[in-house]
Parts: structure tokens; sequence; C-alpha cells
């Protein structure tokens, strides 16, 4: 957004800039915006400061032992150098993390491991893998107060004092700076199969979903986009990963549990990839980059009540991950309508939602983040306060 | 009991107990207040019993808002307030203090739903870790992490240490399975984090809660992630000539891509301790035995059986047993889950530790333990979730002995600091509690422990939650919260700017 772009810039490269820069910014009282590469800076609520801190200087895997699961590396490095030192030793971030840059119609491929951390965005694998917060073993870090701190460690295992390492995960930069960071990493699977199943109603496809996840089959992706998203007609992923003797034997099974759900067929592990890549990085809403686009996080059984609430409304587009519980919705137009939408979601059994693209007009009006209940939002708010008690840190960003 | 020391006793709060304990009757009638000395003395400990102490006095609430009017009373009066599930805390998480109310939640017994299309169950905190499972074993599915007090333990406290288990390393921490919970603050204000969905909004206030020990809230409902059994499991028992080979197996193993359900080791002593108690047919010529279980669907397990076992094999395995029934599996875990009880009957008194190194360090680590074992003229034993380098030294003592619990626990600290200093951590998942209070600085900074105990400022303002465990210096809040920045003097000559 170059309306946004700031007067001056901090590029630190070390972790004592980074302390300098915050601790000046902390005395002088004057707030940072603080960014990787930038590749995020179109989600959240703009922030308005004169001076920006710059981390993409800040970067290089640190330690990586792949039998020891774990990879450590500056906040500023780039996820593609970490993916594809990983993808080399047959590893990965397991929680599948998302390229937001063709949704926000940035480039693809960019984006910082900081900034990965912060968002706590992640991929259809959340099911079953969990998110990043679920993989985040360590941090370093600057405080809003100028003080550099560190929390967790680099074993898996470790229940030494609170998590502040999950604590800052998500935060959108507005508590601390993050300096290193050290995450769990797993063996990619050796194969992928996905079973998909033509024509389901959303309502069907969430019964089959449901039973899918239900059974021993250990689906990794369980995704549904109605009739006109991918397709004229709709199609419900069910991806099975592991040892390939091990994905036969389940998707034969899976296809006669799921057999009265009319006809499916087996994509291999190529087709199979293509299909879960646009689902992760949500691909079918890059094309109208003036529509608003929601993430509804709900119960996943609820999900297509939630969409057939607002569609009712509206002429919003809208597609399924998560068996249900991740809602991708794309508006009929720039608006983002908050409060419709989250009036459906309390309607359906409560979740949260997040607006991931509209323009800087619409995200400085619309909460862009699920409003909280009061007693909890000023526990957030004390929470944050006690690590940026002067609110130097990307104020004002989460809201 | 070894001196540990404790906030200083609140005077003004002793002196007026009687009134106190008529206030909490008011609030929880009935059976719900236990003033009576020798009615106490069962909660005076929990898993860690070297410490003891008398509760001022014990409540037992029954609903959601007597917890709430409970604490909001406390808080009101500046009454401590220690929270309590079943009291299997090995760290002293629920040691009681003497002027402070033990708020116990084992009357929060009820498994409140369970819901199979979305995989979760919700239920209060007094159930227990294995009674969520036997709630839904019968549509075939599982609560997973599994602590070995799962029998015991409650999911309450599992929330507040964050417990893991033998399946943790496939299936995850409690962190990882739990997906909102409804607590209470020292306030009295009831708030809910997360639900059925799967990420939390806001900030990761939910992970910041799980693994807090009792010092931020009281949790008052939890929702957790129920998983589909597995199809089947098998196991293999493997011995090794030392521990570097057993060693280098698990670190193959995961190179391969394998991550079991569960990996077990064992060292010398505790095999033979184990094999003498319950006779589980473990070899007694090998250094490290290793148990491998690999679970999932039938055609899964089989294959990755044949590869795990030649990886061994490749590692100079020098027994190798495969399990080819359920009651065989069993029984090559039997000695493993009987290791602490065996130890028991081969010692008057052990100490279990609980610290975590990164994998490849277990050897070094192995080595230096067996010289601090003749350091300080007592044995130890070891077993170790090899998966993820948790380790469980059990130092064997008699506390009859004069002067051999203090020499066990400064035995303890000893490897708990070398566990640090090879790049692990002080606890994997019992929690620091009283026990490795003191060692937090050997880990962290003045600083990162500040930091810590601000997180506790935002909740718990006046430190009324728990005092004395986790931190080993109380510092107030007010205090933590002053900025130490020096205007003016901390020019930016160096600094890149455009």
């Amino acid at each position: 957004m170059s309306s946004e772009k700031p007067e001056s810039d901090f590029h630190s490269k070390t972790n004592d800039d980074v302390l300098a820069a915050v601790r000046w910014a902390a005395a002088e009282e004057i707030p940072l915006e603080v960014i990787g590469q930038g590749s995020k800076r179109a989600m959240g609520h703009p922030t308005q400061t004169a001076h920006t801190l710059s981390l993409g200087g800040l970067s290089g895997i640190t330690l990586f032992e792949p039998e020891e699961l774990v990879l450590s590396a500056k906040a500023g490095t780039p996820l593609a150098e970490i993916q594809t030192l990983l993808d080399q030793h047959h590893q990965e971030m397991q929680f599948e993390p998302c390229d937001l840059g063709p949704l926000l119609g940035a480039t693809a491929g960019q984006g910082t491991l900081g900034g990965l951390v912060n968002t706590n965005i992640c991929g259809p694998r959340r099911l079953k893998a969990g998110s990043v917060r679920d993989h985040i073993l360590g941090i370093n870090a600057v405080s809003g107060r100028g003080e550099a701190f560190k929390s967790g460690g680099r074993v898996v295992k470790n229940v030494t004092g609170y998590d502040l390492a999950k604590g800052v995960t998500g935060s959108y930069g507005t508590l601390a700076v993050l300096t290193d960071i050290t995450i769990k990493v797993l063996p990619r699977a050796e194969t992928e199969k996905t079973l998909a199943l033509s024509g389901l109603s959303d309502d069907q496809a969430t019964q089959a979903m449901a039973m899918a996840l239900g059974s021993s089959a250990e689906v990794s992706g369980a995704a549904h986009l109605p009739a006109g998203i991918a397709d004229d007609q709709s199609v419900t992923l069910l991806r099975l990963e592991g040892f390939m003797p091990s994905v036969e034997y389940r998707i034969e099974n899976l296809g006669k549990l799921l057999a009265d759900f009319g006809r499916h067929e087996q994509l291999d592990a190529e087709t199979s990839r293509g299909q879960w890549w646009a689902v992760r990085d949500i691909l079918p809403f890059a094309e109208h980059q003036e529509r608003a686009v929601w993430r509804i996080s709900c119960t996943p059984d609820r999900g297509h009540k939630i969409v057939s609430d607002i569609r009712d409304r509206c002429d919003a587009r809208a597609f399924y991950d998560w068996q249900g519980g991740l809602i991708w919705l794309e508006m009929p137009d720039g608006q983002p309508q908050a409060d419709r939408i989250r009036e459906a979601v309390s309607s359906h059994g409560g979740g949260h939602a997040t607006l991931i693209r509209a323009d800087a007009t619409a995200r400085r009006a619309d909460p862009v983040f699920q409003p909280q209940p009061a007693p909890l939002a000023a526990l957030s708010n004390r929470y944050r306060k006690n690590f940026d008690p002067k609110g130097i840190l990307n104020p004002g960003r989460m809201g | 009991m070894t001196s540990l020391k404790m906030p200083a006793l609140d005077q003004a709060v002793l002196e007026r107990r009687a009134q106190i304990v008529a206030s909490l009757q008011a609030i929880v009638p009935g059976e719900g207040v236990v003033a009576d000395e020798n009615a106490m003395r069962v909660f005076e400990s929990d898993g860690l019993t070297a410490y003891r102490a008398l509760p001022f006095v014990v409540v037992l609430p029954e609903t959601v808002q007597q917890v709430a009017d409970v604490l909001k009373y406390c808080n009101g009066e500046g009454i401590k307030v220690v929270p309590r599930g079943s009291g299997t805390s090995l760290s002293g998480g629920a040691l009681p203090l003497e002027d402070a109310v033990l708020l116990v939640m084992s009357r929060f017994s009820r498994v409140l739903e369970i819901d199979y299309p979305n995989r979760c169950a919700v239920v209060q905190p007094g159930v227990t870790n294995l009674g969520i499972t036997h709630a839904v074993a019968e549509e075939g599915f599982y609560y997973a992490p599994d602590p070995s007090s799962q029998i015991a333990c409650s999911i309450g406290g599992n929330v507040a240490e964050n417990s893991g288990g033998v399946h943790c390393l496939k299936y995850g921490l409690t962190a990882n399975n739990v997906l909102g919970i409804e607590f209470v603050t020292i306030e009295g204000e009831i708030l809910r984090l997360g639900g059925k969905h799967l990420d939390a909004e806001g900030y990761d206030l939910l992970g910041i809660m799980t693994g807090s020990e009792g010092l931020l809230g009281v949790v008052t409902e939890v929702t957790v992630r129920i998983l589909q059994k597995p199809e089947t499991a098998r196991a293999l028992l493997v011995g090794f000539p030392t521990s570097e080979d057993g060693g280098q197996c698990v670190a193959d193993i995961i190179s391969d891509g394998i991550i079991p359900g569960g990996m077990e080791m064992m060292d010398r002593p505790a095999i033979h301790a184990a094999e003498d108690f319950v006779q589980a047919g473990y070899p007694l010529d090998v250094e490290a035995l290793l148990i491998v279980e690999l679970d999932g669907p039938e055609a899964e397990v089989d294959y990755l059986i044949d590869r795990v076992e030649a990886i061994a094999r490749k590692n100079k395995s020098s027994t190798l047993q495969i399990s080819n029934s359920e009651d065989e599996r069993n029984t090559f875990w039997a000695g493993r889950k009987a290791a602490f009880p065996a130890v028991g009957r081969i010692s008057p008194d052990y100490y279990c530790m609980d610290g975590t190194i990164p994998r490849k360090e277990l050897p070094t680590v192995l080595a230096r333990m067996r010289e601090l074992s003749d350091h300080y003229g007592l044995r130890v034993a070891n077993v170790f979730h090899a998966g993820d380098g948790n380790l469980h030294p059990l130092i064997l003592y008699d506390a009859n002995v004069p002067g051999e619990l203090e020499k066990t626990e400064e035995f303890g600290a000893e490897i708990l600091k070398l566990c640090v200093e090879v790049g692990g951590v002080l606890t994997g998942e019992h929690g620091v509690g009283v026990e490795k209070r003191d060692l937090m600085p050997e880990m962290f900074t003045e600083d990162d422990l500040k930091q810590q105990q601000r997180v506790k400022c935002a909740f718990d303002p006046d430190q009324l939650l728990n005092p004395g465990k986790v931190f080993p210096q109380l510092h107030r809040c007010a205090e933590l919260g002053r900025m130490h920045v020096n205007k003016g003097k901390l020019p930016f000559p160096d600094l890149p700017r455009f």
C-alpha cells in the first residue's frame, strides 16, 4: 500500500540493532511499524507510524538438525529459503504455511519466518497437525519496553515457565519484535492421494467430511469447493498422506465408507498437490482484488450454516477448508459488511471472523479482528501493555 | 523436609481464620468447606511428597459461580489461593500454603458434551485424563495425551501443567489437544478462550494459560480434541550394547521419516529393576533397551515394522523382538510402565527427575550422570522418552539416612543444570512448581523471568494465585511495570536510516 509508506526506515541486521532501535523508540515514545518483507502489510488495521523497523536484513538459518527435528532462524529469514532447505532433507513445516501473496495482490513466494509466526495463519493440514503456534519451540525477542528476552528452547518437551513463544505467536508484532525463532520440523509424507467427491451440496459435504474425519483414514486435508469455485459442479477433497502402502490401503477403505455419497475418484499425488495448493493459497479468490475477503474460524459442522445465512442476504462466494471449520468468504464487492458476517458466525456456534483483504479505508472503518467480550478485551489489553506499555510496536494493528 | 523458602505468612489473614471460614461457608455451603485439621491432612501434599504444609482452609466448590465468588472474595480480602486438581503434581504445583485457601476442583467431575462430528469433548476440569478416553471409547475414540498418572490426574491439572506422556511425540502435548477453556480470574471474571473452532482469536492466551501451573486463573471447563483410535499397534523391543547405538537407532528412525506412536528407552539399571519386578522377558546383558511402537492402519504398521527392524539391525542391535499379538505388545510395555514402582522395590525411596535434552546428547548426559552418581554415592536409573529427548532419571536414596534427601536434591539439581548446559530445559513435563523454582535462573536471565512475571501481573496483579511457585523471586507488579529506559542517552549514530 504505497499510501502507507513510512517516511523513515530502520534496517536492522543484528539483534543489537533491533534492541537499539526499540530502546530509542521506547525512550522517545515514537511508534514503529515492524515488518519483514512487508508481504502481509495489507492485512490487519493500517498503522500510521513515522518509522519502520525492517527485519529483512536480520536473516539466516542458524541451526538445522534434521534428525532432531529442529530448525532455528533469524526472524527476517525468507520462508522460501527455509522451505528449500527442508525440502532437500525431505522435511517440512507440517502446518503448511499459506502463501497469501496471490490473495493480497502481491508476488507469490514472499514472506519471512517472523511474518509467518506473527500472523499464525496456516494451511489445510491444520486439522491434523496444528497451527504455527503448535510448532514453535522457542523465541528470542525484544519487548516494547526495549528489553531482550527469550522463552522456550530447542526441544519439543518443555514446560519450563510460561509459554511466551506461543504467547507472541499471532500477535502481529504488537507485543515484541522477534529476532530468533526455533520451530519443530517434521518428515514430509512420502506420498499423497486425494479422494474427490463430486456434486455434493454444502450440507452433504459436511456430513461426508465428518464421516471421513471420524474414521481411521487419517485425513490430512478436508475441503469443499461449492459449484462455481473450482468447477461447474462442487468438489469435496479428502487428502491422505503417508507411506505408499498405507495411503493405498486407506483410500480404498475411505472410498468404501463414503460410497453412499455418489461418484468419487482418486487423484494421484501430483494432481492432489495442485488441488491443495489452490486451497491453501486461496487461489479461487485471487482474481477479483477489489472484493473483500474474510477468513472465518468456526465449529466445523456449522460452517455451511454460516455461509447459508450470509448468502441469503448477499451474493458472497465461499469455500471450506478444515472440514468446514475454516471458511474463506469473498464478498460481492469491497464492502466487508462486518456486522452481518459476525452475526452469522455467532448465531451458529461462534468462532471468529477476520477481514483478510480489503482496502485501507475499509480496514480503518471496520474491526479487522473479531471484537472480544469486554472483560477478555481488558485482559488482552493488560497483557499487551505488560510487553509494550507505551504502545510503540505496530500500534493499532490489531485494533 | 528440606528447607524451602515460601512467601511470608500473612499474619492478618491467619488471625481472621474463623471469620474467613464462615464467609467461605456462606459461598460454598454444606460439605464444601473443610476447616478441620484432621480432615485437611489429606491435602497437605501432592505427588512431590517431600514437601508438606497444612492448608489454611480447603474449599471444594461445585459450580462455576461458586468458584467466581470464592476468588472474588479472596481477591477482595487479599487472601492467597492455591488451586488443586487431583493433586498428582510431581513438582509441588499444588503444595498448600498455610495462609492460602486450597481450592480443590475435584467436584467438577462431569463430562458435559461429546461431539463426534466435530471430534471434541467438553468436560469439567475434575474429570480424569483416562475418564475422557473412557467416555468416548465406545465410538472408537480416545484422548491422546497420556501422562503416566492418567488414571488419577485431572484434565484441569493437565491444562495447568501442559502434561505430556508416551504418545506426545506423535500426537502432541496437552497444549496441542485443547481447543478451548473456560476459566475464572482472581477478580472473579468468568472468561472463555477458544471453543470448538480450531484457532482461538486474538492473543494466544490459551497457549499462555496451558502450562501456567495455576498462577493465572482457575480452569472450570475444557474442550479437548478427541481422535479416532488407531486401527492397530505393534511394538519392537530392541536391545543395544551401548546407549550410543540405541541413540543412533532413534535418530535413524526419525531421519527415515518415521514418527512412531511411542519410542521409549531404558538404561541397564532400569532394565534390571523392571525385569526383576514384572518378568517382561527383557534382555539383561544390554546397556540400552528401546521400545518402538508403531500405530495406525494395519498395512502401514506392518510395512514400518520391517523398516524399523532393518534400521535397528544396522545399528548393532543385540536382541530384537517384534510383537505379534496385543498380549505380546502389552508385555513389552509392562516393564517400562512398571519402571517407577520397580525402582521403588530396590530402594527405600527414589526421586524422579524430569529434564529434556537434545537427543544426540544422550550418551554425554548418561556418562556425566554416572560420574555424578559416583560422586554422590547414589545410584541412578534412567527411563527416557527417546523420541523427544525427555529424560527421567530416578535417583535412589533412603530418606531415613540423615542428609541423604538433601544430597539427592543436590544431585538432581546437578542433573537439571547439565540438561540446560547441553541445550535442553529444566522440565519436560512435570512442571516447575516449587521443585525447580530456584533453578529457573539456570535457564533464564533476569529479564526473561521479569517478562514472564509481567504476564502474571496482567492476570493477577496482587499475585494471590499460587504464590511461591515457578518464580524464584516475587517482584511486585508496580516494580515490574516501571520502564528503565534512559531517555536521551541512547543516541543512534550507527543505525542506518534514510
